[in-house]
């Protein structure tokens, strides 16, 4: 066990995830909005982050499922438009994003009388996600082994510690910078750069890359 | 690591195996079993017969047990195929019979290695009914749907659902062709073998003579779509498109490149119509190949300038996978598992009739960096969704989700 004023060892971890269907589909905005009212918390998960670690095009145009099933099937821009500028970090739980999405939902339907009534081509399919975690045995004591290790950890360990984390960590932050923080002014830049890699859009192997480039750079380009 | 995962980590990267290897360590002392109706053609036989060397390699215990019919069992199963796909196909009494005796007499030799199982995955309906067979089964039973069945004729799905509701869990490629069942339905899209005859890198020579085998010629545009000849693969929509392109395009030839699975008996009569469709045209080359001429379809898809899936129904369409893999743009029918493959203006295009399909051909076939561009796009999108490993390393997953509780969350330790 680490000394009292020691931070403790980052225990890196894997995961896997597999998507499930609910049964739910939607063929238009007010059958969406309703569907959204009942699903599974768990659904909305996914569909913000599961795009990130399943099969899905490489650019994203959207960071959820919701704006881009809205602007490409419906094609309806003010919506979609609304709907992607969601960060699901600013709300403190996905309960709290649902009744946002629902609320914009809701706003749009009071806007525009067609999409009472318009019918997409291809439904919104509800989907949702379990995830496996393991243990990949691989400890690390430092911000500086921390920085070696980042380039080879696996798109899950990616997964897992960056985007996974924001869900349970209290603070949303992401795992590594919650283990740098009793690191203190060592770590600041390295949190601070971290902090700065964006979440969305890009693919988990760009986002590794994006991690592992900020953390050498704020160890002044050291780290190999 | 083995000479056969050094293989798989040149190709899908090195991190994507130790992920596998991970995942393995929680298999050990658990058997795991596959069972299908044919050890060749098709694309569940091709997956199989790549995925279990894997499995093994990772230090699994798989086992991949054929069931075996006859004839009228496999009228059954065609017709329950066909149905799941749309079509008011009806079961005779005596193709029930064949349905529910083939499964009885196959489990007789198989029910041993079944009922100690710990997790045994039954593809598609032909060994459905194989559960009901095994009453001292101790492990948890996965009906993995390779099917598109969003749109069954209901009255034959309700027959399959009977076999299928007691299983602990269903596999469809997409979640538009889950249907409503009392257990939990994973969405796990198939993949290709980048390792396989099929899909390795071949020399250019191989290439040139296949050129010479089917008299193409080599500095003139190719077409090819590779398929079952299957009336919802449309190959007289094929060479519709073929001949609408042609007026634009006067050197254009066309591949139709199928073969007939084991358990497909419709095969020759579409293979017929597809003929008299063709007529007399030189330039359209109708090849009923073997199941096993992998590297003749290997080599003839890298001899495409682009490649033809106009399916008008598809389960997933592992040939769309397979040319993205080869770095050819695709033109496919907008259906099923092709959306999730070909990306309009990334990946390819997608078509809902003969006119459309041939107004993307000639787009294409005038701009070649585009196909370049486009291809280069397709394989990447292959290699980070669709390879043998990641179907692998899902399965692993639902297993474990399966064998160690059902939450949306399962952390291993150990």
């Amino acid at each position: 066990m680490a000394p009292p004023d020691m931070p403790a060892e980052f225990a890196v971890r894997d995961c896997a995830l597999i998507a499930l269907s609910t049964g739910r589909r939607a063929y238009g905005l007010r059958e969406l909005r309703e569907q959204l009212q009942e699903v599974e918390v768990n659904s909305i998960y996914h569909h913000f982050w599961g795009g990130l670690i399943q099969a899905r095009f490489e650019e994203r145009e959207f960071n959820n499922d919701f704006a881009a099933w809205v602007r490409h099937t419906l094609h309806d821009a003010p919506l979609a438009e609304r709907l992607a500028v969601l960060d699901p970090t600013d709300f403190p739980d996905l309960e709290e994003l649902r009744m946002e999405l629902l609320d914009l939902m809701d706003q749009r339907l009071d806007e525009s009388e067609a999409l009472h009534w318009m019918r997409a081509d291809r439904p919104f399919e509800f989907i949702r996600s379990q995830i496996v975690t393991f243990d990949t045995r691989h400890r690390i004591t430092s911000p500086q082994a921390l920085a070696v290790l980042m380039p080879h950890l696996s798109t899950g360990s990616i997964f897992y510690h960056f985007i996974d984390a924001r869900r349970r960590a209290p603070g949303q932050v992401d795992d590594f910078r919650a283990w740098l923080e009793p690191f203190g002014e060592e770590a600041a830049g390295m949190r601070q750069a971290l902090a700065e890699v964006e979440p969305y859009f890009a693919s988990l192997g760009e986002i590794r890359q994006r991690l592992a480039e900020a953390a050498r750079q704020a160890l002044g380009g050291t780290a190999a | 690591m083995s000479e056969l995962l050094t293989a798989y980590a040149r190709v899908a990267g090195e991190d994507v195996i130790d992920h596998l290897v991970q995942l393995a360590a929680h298999y050990r002392d658990l058997k795991v079993v596959h069972v299908n109706s044919t050890r060749v053609g098709g694309g569940v036989a091709e997956i199989l017969n790549k995925l279990v060397p894997l499995s093994r390699e990772l230090g699994l215990d798989v086992d991949w047990l054929v069931i075996q019919g006859d004839p009228a069992f496999y009228q059954c199963t065609k017709g329950i195929h066909n149905a799941l796909q749309g079509n008011a196909v009806n079961l005779t009494p005596r193709q029930v019979e064949a349905f529910e005796e083939t499964a009885a007499r196959n489990a007789e030799s198989l029910r041993p290695q079944l009922e100690a199982a710990d997790l045994v995955f039954i593809h598609d309906p032909q060994p459905a009914a194989l559960l009901a067979q095994c009453p001292g089964r101790r492990g948890r039973w996965v009906w993995r749907c390779h099917v598109d069945a969003s749109r069954p004729y209901r009255p034959v799905w309700r027959f399959l659902r009977r076999y299928v509701a007691g299983y602990d869990a269903s596999v469809f490629s997409l979640a538009a062709f889950a249907q409503a069942l009392p257990h939990p339905e994973y969405l796990i899209p198939p993949s290709i073998d980048p390792l396989s005859d099929k899909n390795v890198d071949l020399e250019t020579d191989e290439i040139a003579a296949v050129h010479r085998q089917f008299d193409l010629d080599p500095e003139r545009p190719l077409v090819t779509q590779v398929s079952r000849f299957d009336r919802f693969k449309d190959p007289v929509g094929v060479i519709q498109a073929y001949r609408l392109a042609k007026g634009f395009v006067p050197g254009l030839q066309l591949v139709l490149a199928g073969g007939s699975a084991e358990d497909d008996p419709e095969g020759e009569v579409i293979l017929a119509e597809t003929r008299t469709a063709a007529g007399e045209d030189p330039d359209v080359h109708i090849l009923a190949l073997p199941p096993d001429a992998h590297r003749t379809i290997n080599a003839l898809q890298r001899a495409s300038d682009l490649v033809m899936q106009k399916s008008l129904r598809e389960g997933f369409g592992l040939t769309v996978t397979e040319a993205l893999w080869k770095g050819r743009p695709v033109i496919g029918g907008d259906t099923g598992g092709i959306r999730l493959q070909v990306v309009d203006h990334h990946t390819g295009f997608l078509v809902s009739t003969p006119e459309g399909a041939a107004l993307r051909m000639r787009y294409l076939l005038n701009n070649p960096p585009l196909r370049a561009a486009m291809g280069e796009k397709g394989r990447s999108f292959v290699r980070d969704n669709f390879l043998l490993t990641r179907q692998l390393r899902e399965y692993l997953t639902l297993g474990l989700g399966l064998l160690r509780g059902q939450g949306d969350r399962i952390d291993l330790e150990g």
